[in-house]
């Protein structure tokens, strides 16, 4: 008797096999056959138990919230979407990083042919410095006003985060094209950075407005579990200081990087 | 018939159909698309789960698939589940989204710690049982790592395509479409992706098997 391939056996368990009565049939006569088909099925079945988390009951209120203000007020026209001050505020920051490499791209041709790219590559690179490094100064004053905060006496129960919460879910859209900017420029040090508070400010973001003071508690030990506020200021040191550096040479900019992506 | 039971009767309404609900969206009422985000996002959730592996990424999909949604909702007009739609929509984006993780994951010196939402879902956590035996413990925790290892080991066009016919119970064509692939190749990635897995935890489950049979896992 001819068995079945492992191919058929698996493309009849998930449902894609072509000749589906003629596996049938042989696997009722067969018990090799069905034997390979228990292990196939067992290991699919271990991988049944791979548990997904639940979001919550509120969850597609959640997500409503969170798109709501990014919605133009009719579907289907893209720009629209563009034009909530939010994203301009961030796209404006990495249309500045396009034009400003732009032009001075065209200033130092004439100057000097021979450091075109590497040019064009500071003046990028210090346009998302300035950006970047405002955008981290505010995450980190959202961070130590949240790990500061605590209640004002043993009796009250709930403390109010609605200000920490509405700022994080402001920073979280500017932190997404901060981190995509960065790895367009193959700044991995910083994209990791940003990634590691992109998950930071999400908690923040979905926290309740009003919480008990063990979660309060909660979310600051995560905080510091994941030690951002280090990273956030070690990485917004390093830009300040670049920044301030007038005239930085190719050599110092990848020492720089090389640095954040050991934090 | 009072205003109240008239504004529960037109939430119902626009709950009974998707269609009616992106009619309604498309003619400039925004709420109308809320129902459609409140009804699928649960859905939506899990297959980008299942894709991209851990919650942060997965929320990210969700968020953008709906608002893409809503973008493109104009070219929707067509078609007649919006929940297939935008399980696709959020299917592409969770592919770009991991091949993005997976050049930061490369590009870091530091490899990535677990997330924290993996341990505080960790099945081992649900159980109920008081007494779970150090070997039962040990060889779940270890098997569950398997898993995941093994699949995050797949390429994404494996993973894709295993997420949504096996898990999601997706059509070929319908997955075919997301990986821009024909039906024999996505019936072949489907194989590859199983054979892939089954080479990897075979082992690890046949050990567990054993185990229960002499008593050591309950």
């Amino acid at each position: 008797m001819k068995h079945m391939t492992e191919e058929e056996l698996i493309a009849y368990r998930e449902g894609v096999a072509e000749q589906r009565a003629v596996i049938s049939e042989h696997l009722a006569a067969c018990k090799e056959c069905r034997a390979e088909l228990q292990r196939i099925e067992a290991v699919l079945a271990a991988l049944d138990t791979l548990p997904v988390p639940d979001p919550g009951v509120d969850y597609g209120r959640q997500v409503w919230k969170q798109i709501a203000p990014r919605l133009a007020e009719k579907p289907g026209r893209w720009w629209q979407a563009w034009l909530e001050p939010r994203r301009l505020a961030a796209a404006g920051a990495v249309l500045a990083l396009v034009v400003g490499a732009f032009l001075v791209g065209r200033i130092s041709t004439k100057h000097d042919l021979g450091n075109n790219a590497a040019s064009k590559e500071q003046v990028r690179e210090r346009i998302l410095v300035v950006a970047v490094g405002e955008h981290l100064g505010h995450s980190e004053r959202m961070l130590v006003e949240l790990s500061n905060a605590a209640p004002s006496g043993p009796k009250q129960k709930e403390v109010n985060i609605s200000a920490e919460q509405q700022r994080a879910e402001d920073l979280l859209q500017e932190n997404r094209l901060y981190r995509q900017t960065a790895l367009q420029e193959g700044d991995a040090g910083l994209a990791s950075v940003l990634d590691e508070l992109e998950r930071v400010l999400l908690d923040v973001a979905h926290s309740p407005e009003e919480v008990t003071p063990a979660q309060l508690e909660a979310i600051q030990k995560k905080i510091e579990a994941r030690g951002i506020l280090f990273k956030v200021r070690v990485v917004n040191k390093e830009l300040q200081q670049r920044q301030e550096a007038s005239e930085p040479t190719p050599s110092q900019n990848k020492t720089a990087k090389g640095e954040r992506n050991k934090v | 018939m009072n205003r109240m039971q008239q504004n529960v009767d037109s939430t119902q309404a626009i709950a009974e159909s998707d269609a009616i609900a992106v009619e309604r969206t498309l003619a400039g009422d925004r709420d109308a698309y809320r129902v459609l985000v409140e009804r699928h996002s649960h859905n939506v959730f899990r297959l980008a789960y299942r894709m991209t592996g851990n919650r942060h990424d997965a929320e990210e999909v969700v968020q953008e698939a709906f608002l893409r949604g809503y973008q493109k909702l104009g070219q929707f007009a067509a078609r007649s589940n919006f929940g297939t739609w935008v399980y696709r929509i959020a299917a592409n984006y969770a592919i770009d989204r991991m091949r993005q993780r997976q050049k930061e994951d490369a590009r870091r010196e530091v490899p990535r710690t677990e997330d924290q939402d993996g341990m505080e879902n960790d099945p081992l956590s649900r159980v109920k049982d008081e007494a779970p035996t150090p070997e039962r413990l040990t060889q779940s925790i270890e098997l569950r790592k398997q898993m995941e290892r093994a699949l995050a080991a797949l390429s994404e066009a494996e993973r894709t395509a295993f997420v949504m016919r096996h898990w999601e119970g997706c059509g070929i064509e319908e997955i075919a479409a997301v990986l821009k692939s024909s039906s024999n190749a996505t019936k072949n990635t489907v194989f590859r992706a199983v054979q892939k897995l089954r080479q990897a935890l075979q082992p690890f489950v046949e050990t567990r098997a054993q185990a229960r049979a002499m008593g050591t896992e309950l």
